[in-house]
């Protein structure tokens, strides 16, 4: 038996590049310095570092580095954008527009701007998870401020339009905000090619430390700005108040000249590596990809295994491997992935979904081992399954009067 | 979340997986849950027709892990017992066996769902 560890849950978080954590590890005692601490070397130290990281993450966009605003992580990013946008232009209109299938931290922030006021359009998606342009463009109206829609979806994979829903945006004279925390780093992102105004993004998913987060605001046509939502010293041009994350800076700095560097090469290796997986999965029987397997990022793919529960899946393997399932069984509500159900997935396969996000550090081994422990797992769910007995003696599951509890 | 001994085995090598004739007066079939809820149960029960006392006991069960031990469990504590006997199994008896957490709970509950659900089925079988 083997029994190595293989981590296939890197949309969760991604393990820090060490490369990424030398980098950081002067900054936590030598070179301690405040980088708004103007009169002293220590703080000018801190404050070199910080424009050298700014400048870096720049680069990896081809943004101008006065455009990066650094925040604690993607969720702090997308509530200042949504809620700063909200303040900033509520004399203009107080609709926003985003998808169904958006992170919690857009959706949850949208809940909020609607309980201050705000009036919020949740978009449908089609049932490879796509936004309906058509739909977008229609549901712009006069009092619309923003359309908040993220790159790269983070259970499936799934990548939006982006150009075509800037030009959208362009045209209507409203703002382009996108949540692109699985995508950065990982693919080519350029926003001033594709409209976007507003993104966020985050060190911990693209190799660098946890708690250091982006949201690159547009500086010139059209001047963006939004409303501080922490008060404080007045730092990150008015932004974003608070003392630096130094370190964090740092290595979300060195993260994204690693991914400048290599992430040509490595998303080639890792879409070869994430069809290898599909490939060898898919040789079961009653087994889904999930999402558009046409326009989506090279290291993900989310599959049910049909007449199988994804968390006691998970549990036939999950001493060798870490991935995620799309049943929420362990959740108080019974609820199965709202993402999935939006692509209109039924209830039973979304609880018979499991994501797999592979990432730098994962090899050809891991994925051989992978396939082998969750085919034996879902055969051995299967086999435990009455579901299963059902569907291959043809019963019709339709038709059966479940006991819905 | 970690899970206890006693549960793990129950899922790693469940006890009584399998399918009775259902159509054997002497078997009576618990079928409880939802695919759409992530569980389903299938409990069976065989009576002997002398003793009365449950000779046999299968499942299968779609679901988490949780599930699958408490369907596992039931069976093994079902054989040996009078009709009467089994019915006074109660859910929290399977709580505290398994260690299950508070979201689990409902697992058990299913459990005795679908102890109640064989008998009454053995019992319609052999009504007059």
């Amino acid at each position: 038996m083997d029994n190595r560890l293989i981590y296939l849950d890197n949309n969760a978080t991604t393990p820090t590049d060490p490369r990424v954590v030398d980098a950081m590890i002067p900054y936590f005692h030598q070179l301690h310095g405040n980088a708004a601490s103007r009169n002293h070397p220590f703080g000018w130290a801190a404050e070199e570092a910080v424009d050298n990281a700014r400048n870096q993450i720049a680069d990896l966009i081809s943004v101008d580095p006065r455009e990066i605003i650094f925040t604690s992580g993607a969720t702090e990013s997308d509530n200042l954008a949504l809620k700063g946008v909200y303040e900033m232009y509520s004399r203009k209109g107080n609709h926003i527009i985003t998808l169904k299938t958006e992170h919690k931290a857009v959706l949850d922030s949208c809940k909020r701007i609607e309980k201050m006021g705000g009036e919020i359009t949740y978009l449908d998606v089609n049932d490879k998870g796509l936004v309906n342009l058509e739909e977008l463009e229609a549901a712009i109206t006069d009092k619309t401020i923003l359309v908040s829609i993220m790159f790269a979806n983070n259970e499936t994979g799934v990548i939006q339009p982006m150009k075509e829903i800037g030009d959208i945006c362009a045209k209507k004279g409203v703002l382009f905000m996108s949540d692109a925390t699985q995508a950065v780093g990982k693919i080519p992102v350029n926003p001033k090619e594709l409209g976007i105004h507003l993104m966020a993004f985050t060190g911990h998913k693209m190799y660098g430390p946890k708690g250091v987060g982006v949201l690159f605001v547009n500086r010139k046509n059209p001047r963006v700005k939004v409303t501080a939502q922490i008060d404080g010293g007045g730092h990150e041009r008015g932004m974003r108040s608070g003392t630096l994350n130094v370190p964090g800076i740092v290595g979300m700095g060195k993260a994204c000249a690693l991914a400048q560097a290599e992430m040509i090469d490595e998303a080639k290796r890792l879409s070869a590596l994430r069809d290898k997986l599909e490939t060898g999965l898919c040789q079961l029987e009653e087994t889904y990809i999930n999402g558009d397997v046409n326009n989506r990022m090279p290291h993900v793919t989310n599959i049910s295994f049909k007449h199988v529960e994804g968390e006691g899946l998970m549990m036939t393997f999950n001493q060798n491997i870490g991935v995620s399932s799309g049943s929420a069984c362990t959740s108080a509500s019974l609820e199965p992935s709202y993402v999935l159900i939006a692509l209109g997935l039924g209830d039973d396969l979304a609880h018979s979904s499991i994501r797999f996000s592979l990432g730098r550090f994962t090899t050809d081994e891991d994925i051989d081992l992978a396939i082998k422990q969750v085919s034996e797992g879902v055969t051995h769910m299967r086999d435990l399954s009455p579901i299963w007995e059902m569907y291959k003696e043809g019963v019709d599951l339709d038709a059966v009067q479940w006991s819905a509890h | 979340m970690a899970y206890s001994e006693k549960l793990l085995e129950h899922f790693k090598k469940p006890k009584n997986v399998g399918t009775l004739d259902k159509a054997s007066k002497s078997v009576g079939t618990g079928l409880v849950g939802a695919p759409e809820c992530g569980d389903v149960m299938r409990l069976q029960i065989e009576v002997d027709e002398e003793s009365k006392i449950i000779k046999d006991a299968k499942f299968k069960t779609f679901g988490c892990g949780s599930a699958i031990a408490s369907s596992s469990l039931a069976t093994e504590w079902l054989k040996g017992k009078s009709i009467d006997e089994a019915l006074a199994i109660d859910n929290m008896a399977i709580v505290e066996e398994l260690a299950l957490p508070p979201v689990k709970i409902h697992c058990s509950v299913l459990a005795e769902d679908a102890i109640k659900g064989a008998i009454a089925d053995y019992k319609k079988k052999n009504e007059a």
